[in-house]
């Protein structure tokens, strides 16, 4: 009766969602990271305030405001428009969003932390051999930063693995597309179907312990070589 | 740029609660030294020039080229400058030959022509054994010269040394000087370096701009202000003079080298290198003692004639004296140091022809 | 020796004075989300008259069940079905006897916007992107929302447009910042709002809702709750819940 071919879609997504959350917020969490770690500007602390919120806001009330944010109220709904669609609530993109949000300072504070590690002196050896700003942040910041930046990754992908108040706002529970593992366990609970229950909650358990593990491990290796 | 091109810099700010206001016209080639005691603002001017540090008001130009002026300024990796700084600062995720090529890459995509090649500058600085090394895996010493080469490497039109010899033990330091020494010799870029240490500016400097509490008090070529019995350098109780000596004969009977100086030849204990070398001497205004008439019998072997040609008093109880070797006093200019009672019963004053006993120990060449 | 029992005797009666012969007693009710606002009036009013304390919890009733098999601590348990009191006596959670039902539900098909519910026809044209539904598996307000459709067979149709909330209070939610056009809820949720547009579903299209109460083992002692359960099927309860849309078992 319960075969792979009902568990897999689940994990499949959960993958999927941490996966390309975690790529989106290398991307995008680096500058804001670099940013904080070398401004100057007065308004810096606030801002780094607001990046770290989700650290300490309840998920339902992220999740509450996002479904406003991605609803037809909201530029959520504005962008969708372009494609004909009224919200981005329950789609695997609003996830994605919800996710960036959700576990941005898991990302931006280690590879800030990588950053500020190294000083300023690194980069005006490179400016006086000739490296511009941008050439000096690709050949020198990110590889001395290099530790931090794994680390944020790890700590991000977990973290989106984990995720259920903000996707139990907005997602709408649907197979496939927004029935992530979290919520799918918590289904099989609310509707007493203990064996996937233990099954999938099993699995995450132990994929969570390795992930740890693995980083654990990793920054002591990192950590030997002197980076 | 023309053999009589100048590096001409003005930098006035306030940096926290230290200011600034030094201005000097330097020759474009050669070693200048900026000498002066710690904190006076040494390490801010060289920043300046470099473009790492800003100030309210600042002018650079080397040559024809103005790196910054009220209008315009330059950001460090726009000017062709070499930076060695005080601690070595090398890349610690690169290799040793990666930390050399980081700037000479980036110059080769820049310019057409390279006349700072990799494999000479590894040879001056005697770099060839450690070129694939971490950085970690290098003594303090090494890491120095690596630095000086990674700068040297990017074609700079200036090089910029911060006091590179200060964090060093005394053995890394007799160790790299040798290759200063060889770098000097070698260069025809102009460096500017910064230091505390007289003995290591009267080493390799050509010029020197001396700095007091932000602002520039004398500034001139290093045997001017050496040999002017009124300036601040002659009134260091280490006061010397450096003289360019060429080596004229070994006598290694005696162990003794012979160096022929304008105006007269010293004796020195028996140097390595060969005859014809270009050796550079400091001779201490204390090791110089003056004589009316030649003494016969001494144990001083350097007793050559001369002529005083300025004095200065020294405190209440000493004058600096500045003679010319040679009986026309035309020859190389030393320093002595002399009691006021010495020059008093002596009765010589500019003009009047000496005899100058130089301390064979006081010939130092390291 | 004397003296100190007379104390005895004299602190005891000061302590039963204090706490008095009507003392004031909490209970925990756990209550399904449709029936939240219902709820909170009934409560107010058993506190007025009886002057002891209703602490209420609100929830998907599949999600109260799973606590209740967990020893949480809740002394009535309201359903939104029949289903899962029935299981609590079944195995060994509530008292016997003591179920009943204490409110029929009624299905409103709703959306904040008045232009878009007509009535059967606006389901059966689907002119709309998302329509929100309790999950069926948990809720029975979800249930009879997948009954209604397939009764009027678009359910097929229909199917790729629907998103669930995990209790009837989310789906609500769905719909009224309007990420989902339209939904079914319950009436109670829309009864005193006047705007959008509503459809109440014909009653034959799906399984009555009814809503059943059980008294828990954890409650089978306490007066209070007993009191509370006959409210429940008192007078007062009936007219709360008929201001709120619920129909009563006689009047079904």
């Amino acid at each position: 009766m319960l075969s792979l071919g009902e568990l897999w879609p689940p994990i499949r997504l959960t993958l999927e969602l941490a996966a390309i959350t975690t790529t989106l917020l290398l991307i995008v969490g680096t500058p804001i990271a670099w940013w904080l770690a070398r401004s100057k500007a007065v308004w810096k602390e606030a801002v780094a305030a607001v990046v770290a919120l989700p650290l300490v806001l309840p998920p339902t009330v992220l999740g509450f405001y996002l479904l406003i944010f991605l609803g037809p109220d909201g530029p959520g709904g504005f962008l969708a428009s372009f494609w004909g669609a009224r919200t981005l609530a329950f789609t695997f993109e609003g996830l994605v969003i919800g996710s960036v949000i959700y576990s941005m300072p898991f990302v931006v504070q280690p590879i800030r932390n990588a950053f500020e590690a190294f000083g300023d002196r690194p980069l005006e050896a490179a400016a006086t051999l000739r490296a511009s700003p941008w050439d000096a942040f690709f050949s020198i910041a990110l590889p001395l930063a290099r530790p931090g930046i794994m680390t944020g990754a790890v700590l991000g992908f977990a973290h989106t693995v984990g995720e259920f108040g903000v996707v139990l706002m907005i997602g709408g529970n649907i197979p496939g597309k927004t029935k992530v593992l979290s919520i799918a366990i918590f289904d099989y609970v609310e509707t007493l179907q203990w064996t996937p229950a233990h099954i999938l909650s099993a699995g995450m358990l132990i994929f969570s312990f390795c992930v740890i593990l693995t980083m654990m491990l990793l920054e002591k290796r990192l950590r030997r070589a002197g980076i | 740029m023309t053999s009589d091109a100048k590096i001409a810099a003005q930098f006035r700010g306030q940096l926290g609660a230290f200011a600034l206001d030094a201005a000097f016209e330097i020759p474009a080639k050669g070693f200048t030294a900026l000498f002066g005691p710690s904190g006076c603002g040494k390490t801010t001017l060289l920043r300046c020039a470099a473009g790492l540090t800003r100030l309210a008001d600042g002018y650079f130009s080397l040559g024809n080229e103005i790196w910054q002026d009220g209008k315009q300024f330059r950001p460090p990796y726009a000017r062709a400058v070499g930076y060695v700084f005080q601690e070595a600062s090398l890349f610690a995720h690169m290799s040793v030959r990666q930390n050399l090529l980081y700037g000479y890459r980036r110059a080769l995509a820049n310019e057409s022509d390279q006349h700072i090649k990799f494999d000479d500058v590894v040879d001056l600085l005697g770099v060839e054994s450690l070129l694939e090394r971490s950085p970690r895996r290098l003594s303090g010493g090494e890491r120095q010269r690596v630095a000086v080469g990674r700068a040297l490497l990017s074609q700079p039109k200036l090089l910029l040394m911060d006091e590179p010899l200060a964090g060093l033990d005394r053995f890394s330091k007799d160790d790299i000087l040798p290759y200063f020494e060889k770098l000097h010799a070698a260069l025809a870029v102009p460096v500017l370096y910064v230091s505390h240490d007289l003995a290591e500016v009267e080493q390799l400097a050509d010029y020197i701009v001396l700095l007091e509490q932000g602002r520039v008090v004398a500034a001139g070529p290093l045997r001017d202000l050496q040999c002017d019995p009124g300036s601040p350098l002659a009134r260091q109780p280490e006061a010397a003079v450096s003289l360019d000596g060429k080596i004229e004969a070994h006598d290694a009977a005696y162990g003794l080298t012979r160096l022929a100086v304008k105006g007269g030849t010293l004796l020195l204990p028996e140097l390595d290198d060969v005859v014809g070398t270009v050796k550079r001497i400091r001779v201490r205004a204390s090791d110089v003692s003056l004589a009316r008439d030649a003494p016969t019998g001494s144990s001083i072997i350097n007793s050559l004639p001369a002529r005083v040609l300025s004095s200065g008093p020294n405190g209440r109880h000493q004058v600096n004296v500045l003679i010319g070797l040679g009986t026309d006093g035309a020859g190389a200019r030393l320093l002595s140091r002399v009691t006021l009672k010495s020059w008093e019963r002596l009765a010589i004053e500019p003009g009047s022809p000496v005899q100058a006993q130089i301390k064979g120990v006081a010939l130092t060449s390291r | 020796m004397k003296r100190i029992g007379w104390l005895v005797v004299f602190m005891i009666a000061c302590a039963a004075a204090v706490t008095g012969p009507a003392t004031a007693i909490e209970i925990n009710v756990a209550v399904a989300a449709n029936f939240t606002e219902a709820a909170k009036e009934i409560a107010t009013a058993f506190e007025k008259k009886t002057g002891n304390k209703v602490l209420l919890s609100f929830g998907s009733s599949a999600q109260f069940y799973t606590q209740i098999t967990q020893d949480a601590p809740f002394q009535v348990f309201l359903s939104a079905d029949q289903e899962r009191p029935e299981k609590a006596v079944a195995e060994g959670f509530a008292v016997a006897d003591s179920r009943f039902t204490y409110a029929v539900g009624k299905l409103v098909l709703w959306s904040r916007d008045p232009k878009v519910v007509t009535g059967a026809d606006t389901l059966k044209q689907g002119a709309f992107s998302k329509i929100a539904i309790a999950n069926p598996a948990a809720a029975p307000y979800g249930a009879a929302a997948v009954e209604t459709m397939k009764a009027l067979n678009v359910y097929d149709a229909l199917q790729p447009k629907i998103v669930q909330g995990n209790n009837i209070a989310q789906t609500f939610q769905f719909i009224d910042t309007g990420n989902a056009e339209l939904g079914f809820v319950a009436l109670s949720q829309v009864i005193e709002r006047s705007e959008g547009s509503r459809w109440l579903v014909a009653g034959n299209l799906y399984s009555p809702i009814k809503q059943d109460a059980v008294l828990l083992k954890k409650g089978a002692g306490n007066e209070a709750a007993k009191a509370f359960m006959n409210f429940l099927k008192g007078p007062e309860a009936a007219a709360i819940e008929a201001k709120f849309g619920y129909g009563t078992p006689e009047s079904n």
